[in-house]
Order: structure tokens, then sequence, then C-alpha cells
């Protein structure tokens, strides 16, 4: 069986699903929904690039790029705002987060 | 020898961001006293350049610039003025606050000056990968802004899940934008829009892409059912971070949609108004319903704009270029009573110690009659009552929306507004009729008094020179459709 752009695609579709859920379903911990956001935009990455090389196009490639360094920058912040919480509250865990009713 | 790109028409966006970079250098090396004061003033400064270049820029003719990536037309700039007179006055505002509550550092106003440069470059994206790095950019500086009380645990909860939902928006407006690329060729907004004119239509996997961008947009405007984080956030954010939120993102945001969906995702209207539609209607009902129970402003404000947002869309669901030009007014007008009311709550204190509930504004008329009319010219404004200028932007969308035969929506809009009618008039009723809580303090500045002051002017006297605002987002939308 050959190998084909379904198939790629169809991998990247479930790790973004995946990601998503993680976002959703998650009751426990901040981290795991970094984890998940860090897995949907790898999964628009395998997108980008399967796009770009069944197109024959370079620019998905730059884009994913971008989306690579954007993602670190968006870690980066995000582990920090995570740490100015722990420091204030103690507790990283999901449920805890509702001192705003909401 | 290789041609050096354009790069004239981005020099406004250039100058900020050297600018920027220069105040960070400033910030971080000056041994003065009153860093943040020198920094901030210079920010404001700089915003006031770029507002200058920006107009001296544009030649009235549409150019872009890197390669396509950039756009500057008519549209462009009169979103670039509005979002810089929104920064402005946020950085402004925000002088005594961060003072008194203990955020006096300098890298308040160049977070501010980051996240404004982010929204010129949405608002000039003519591809879909600036698109992503201006989004990104004003994202990344606002998720900071809303934890910057670091020592505060309803900030730093308001930074994090305003992180969470913001990067789930970004992911699943990325997923939308590699479908798009994937199945129509190109991440060009040109190539985009000439690929959609086609009577064929497009192929599923760019509707498909085309709603999860719609989705991820929606996100970033607050529109329901994407409008979770609002509440919370503009809650727990300190209160000059939320006046900021609520003004300056929401028009770049907004100006993003329409730029995405008239420019690139013209030629399939029929399919993303239903969209818009469904969008504008839970934003209108969870606006006006969802904030009569509110006993804290802010959150108050949350659910107002909640519902103001979706009276815009209503303009844009008309999609027709009198729908653009309606809700570019819509926005003018939302800006300048928005800070008015931010303004007045920023002056809401009592012993210097901040009070957000409503109820702390009762028997306000007694206390400080001036500040009571400045509300009360406000949340009529808000509520659209004549002859206030909110009054006048509501009746542009609902006549844009009406000559587009969207008649049951022009409906819906009209009663839900009845109903937050409702709200808006039980905060003058708690400050003209209840019996007087504590005396709030009398405003701290000369410039608040002054912001104060021109937003009410304005917001009471606007309907008696429309033409300075419709003027130019007359033209502006008519550059968006090519006219």
């Amino acid at each position: 069986m050959e190998i084909g752009i379904a198939h790629y695609l169809s991998v990247a579709g479930i790790l973004f699903t995946l990601g998503l859920f993680g976002i959703f379903l998650n009751r426990k911990n901040v981290i795991i929904i970094l984890m998940s956001v860090e897995l949907m935009l790898l999964a628009v990455n395998i997108n980008l690039v399967t796009f770009s090389t069944h197109l024959q196009d370079l620019s998905g490639q730059i884009f994913s790029i971008f989306v690579l360094t954007v993602a670190a920058a968006e870690a980066a912040i995000g582990l920090a705002i995570l740490v100015v919480y722990y420091r204030n509250r103690a507790t990283i865990a999901v449920d805890d987060i509702h001192t705003m009713k909401g | 020898m290789t041609e050096l790109p354009v790069l004239f028409p981005a020099y406004p966006e250039i100058f900020l961001a050297i600018a920027i970079m220069a105040l960070m250098m400033i910030g971080a090396y000056s041994k003065a006293e009153n860093t943040l004061g020198a920094v901030s003033a210079l920010t404001q400064v700089s915003f006031v350049v770029t507002a200058g270049l920006v107009l001296f820029v544009v030649g009235g003719a549409t150019q872009l610039a890197m390669n396509d990536l950039f756009i500057v037309d008519q549209f462009a700039v009169y979103m670039k003025l509005l979002i810089l007179l929104a920064s402005l006055l946020a950085v402004t505002m925000s002088n005594g606050f961060i003072r008194r509550e203990g955020m006096a550092k300098f890298e308040y106003p160049i977070l501010i000056a980051f996240a404004t440069l982010g929204m010129m470059m949405m608002v000039s994206a003519n591809d879909l990968m600036s698109l992503y790095i201006g989004l990104e950019l004003q994202s990344l500086s606002l998720y900071v802004m809303a934890a910057f009380q670091r020592d505060n645990s309803r900030s730093t909860e308001a930074g994090l899940k305003y992180f969470v939902l913001g990067a789930l928006s970004s992911g699943m407006l990325l997923y939308g934008m590699s479908m798009v690329y994937g199945f129509a060729g190109s991440t060009q907004f040109n190539a985009l829009a000439n690929a959609f004119t086609a009577d064929t239509g497009a192929h599923m996997g760019v509707i498909v892409g085309l709603i999860f961008m719609v989705a991820g947009l929606a996100f970033k405007i607050s529109a329901v059912p994407f409008h979770m984080w609002t509440p919370d956030v503009y809650e727990g954010a300190p209160t000059p971070v939320t006046a900021f939120f609520a003004v300056a993102p929401k028009v770049a945001a907004m100006a993003l949609l329409i730029r995405v969906l008239v420019g690139p995702f013209g030629g399939l209207v029929a399919e993303w108004s239903q969209v818009i539609v469904v969008l504008s209607i839970l934003s209108m009902f969870i606006g006006s319903f969802a904030a009569i129970a509110q006993s804290n402003i802010k959150r108050l404000m949350a659910y107002s704009s909640i519902g103001h947002i979706g009276f815009a869309l209503i303009g844009l669901a008309a999609g027709t270029e009198g729908g653009v030009e309606a809700v570019l007014i819509y926005l003018a007008i939302y800006l300048v009573m928005n800070i008015g009311t931010f303004a007045c709550i920023l002056n809401m204190k009592v012993g210097g110690r901040m009070v957000e509930n409503i109820s702390d504004l009762a028997g306000l008329s007694k206390n400080n009659p001036v500040m009571a009319m400045l509300i009360m010219v406000f949340m009529f404004s808000m509520a659209g009552i004549p002859p206030m200028a909110g009054f006048m932007s509501k009746l542009f969308v609902f006549k844009a929306a009406i000559d587009a035969g969207l008649i049951a929506l022009t409906v819906i809009g009209a009663v839900t507004s009845v109903v937050s009618a409702f709200y808006y008039l039980r905060v003058i009723k708690v400050m003209y009729f209840d019996d007087p809580a504590e005396k709030l303090d009398s405003v701290e500045s000369g410039a608040m008094k002054l912001i104060l002051a021109v937003t009410g002017i304005v917001t009471a006297t606007m309907i008696f020179y429309m033409p300075v605002v419709t003027d130019p987002a007359i033209k502006a939308a008519s550059s968006l459709f090519g006219g």
C-alpha cells in the first residue's frame, strides 16, 4: 500500500482532535493543556508540510517555520504565566481555577 | 543585482517597531528615578508619530509591499488610526492606576505598543502568513498584560484563562489556514480571491478551512459561542488593561475578520454569511440576557461588549459595501463610548481603593453630579437611545441589514437592544434614585478629566457632525470592495 496525502492528513487530523479534546476533557493539570496546545500546532505543521509537498509550492514550509517559532514563544509565555499563577495559588489543578465564575 | 522589496507603505510599522526596541533599551538601561514616566510619555509620542506616518504614507490608492504580504488601503488607514487612538488613550488612562496598584513597571507601555504593532500588521495583512504573525504578536502581548499584576491571584488567573483559550483559538485558526492553503493552493489573499470567484464554488476542504478560520477569529472578537473567556478576563485583569482589551483588540480583530471575509473569501459570501448571522444572533442574545444578572461593572461591560460585537456583525452579515461601512462607523463610535465608560470605571475608587460593583455607584448624582451625568450619557449611548452616538451606530447597521434583506436579523437586533437597555438603565437608576453609598474620590488627573470631557461631549453631540466619521468609513469600505 502506498502512503498518500490522505494518510498524512488523517494523522494531522487525529493529532489535532487529540489536542482539542485534551484541552476540553482534561480536568487535572494545566501542563497537560500546554502540551495539548503544542500538539494542535504540530498537527497544523504536518498539514502544511504535506500540502506543500503535494502542491510543489514552498510557501507551506515557510509557514510551518513561522508556526514553529511562534509556538516556542507561546510556550514560553504560557509557562511564565503558569509560574506566576502557581506562586499565587500554590496549585495548577484545572479544577481550582475558578475564583471568578465562568 | 537583487531588487530590494518595496518597504515604503510599511514605514509606520517599521518606525513603531524600531521605536519600541529603543524604548526597551531606555527602560532597561536608564538609571532615572521615573523610568516608567519617561517610557510611557515616549510611547505616546511614538503613537502620534506613527499616526502621522500612517496618514502620510497612504496616497489614496491601494499599495502593496514586501512581495504582496502587506497591503495599505483606505480601510487599513481607517482601522490603524482607530487602533492608535485607542492605544494612546489606554496608555494615558493607565498612568494613575498602575502606580497605585504596584504595577509601575516600564514594560507596561511597551507591551501596549507591541500589541498595537501586532494589530496594525493584522489590519494590513495580505497573506495568511502575515495575518498569523500580526495576530500572534498582538495576542502574546495581551496574555502578558492580563497577568501583569503578578502578585494578584485574579489577574494571573485571568492571564492563564486568556492564554489557554487564546492558544486554542490560534490553533483552530491555523488549522483552517492550512486547509485553505492546501485546497486553494496559495496563502496570498489576491490569489485566493481569484481562486474563489469562479462560479463553480469552492472545494469542500476550503469551506471546512473557512469555518475553522471564522471560529478562530470569533474567539478574538469574543462572539458567542466563543465568548467564554471574556467575562472572566475582563473581571480579573487590571482595570486599565480591561479598558484596553475592550477597545483596541476588538476593533483590530473585527477589522481582520472583515478583511479576510470580504477580501479572499468575497466570492463565498453565501457560505460565510449564514455563519455570521448565527454568531450575531447568539452574541446579541447572550450579550443582553446574561448581563442582566451581573453586579460587577467590569463583567457587565464584558457582556455589553459581546452584545455590541453582535450588533456590529449584523452589518458584516449583510456582506455588502453598505454593511461594511456601517460596521466601520459602529467600531468608531464603540471606541469612543467604551473609552469614556472605562475612564469612569477607572475613577471609581473610595479612599484610594478601587471599587467595581454597580452598587458602589449608588447616589452618585448627589456626590458627583458631573460624573453621574457622564456615565448617564455613556449608558444611554450604549443602549442606543437618541440623540446619543450609539443610536446612530445601531441605525446604520440596521439600515444596511434591511437593504440586504435581512429583516428577521434586524428585528432580533432591535428586540435584544431593548432588553439590553434594561441593564444600562439600571446603572442610571442606581446613580440617580438609590440612597447614596460611600462618596467616590474626585477624578485623579487632568488628563483623565480631559478624556472624560472629550469622550462625553463627542458621544452626546456626534449626531451633529456624523460626516467626520461616515466619510472616511465610506472611503474605507469602498477601497475594500475595489472601488
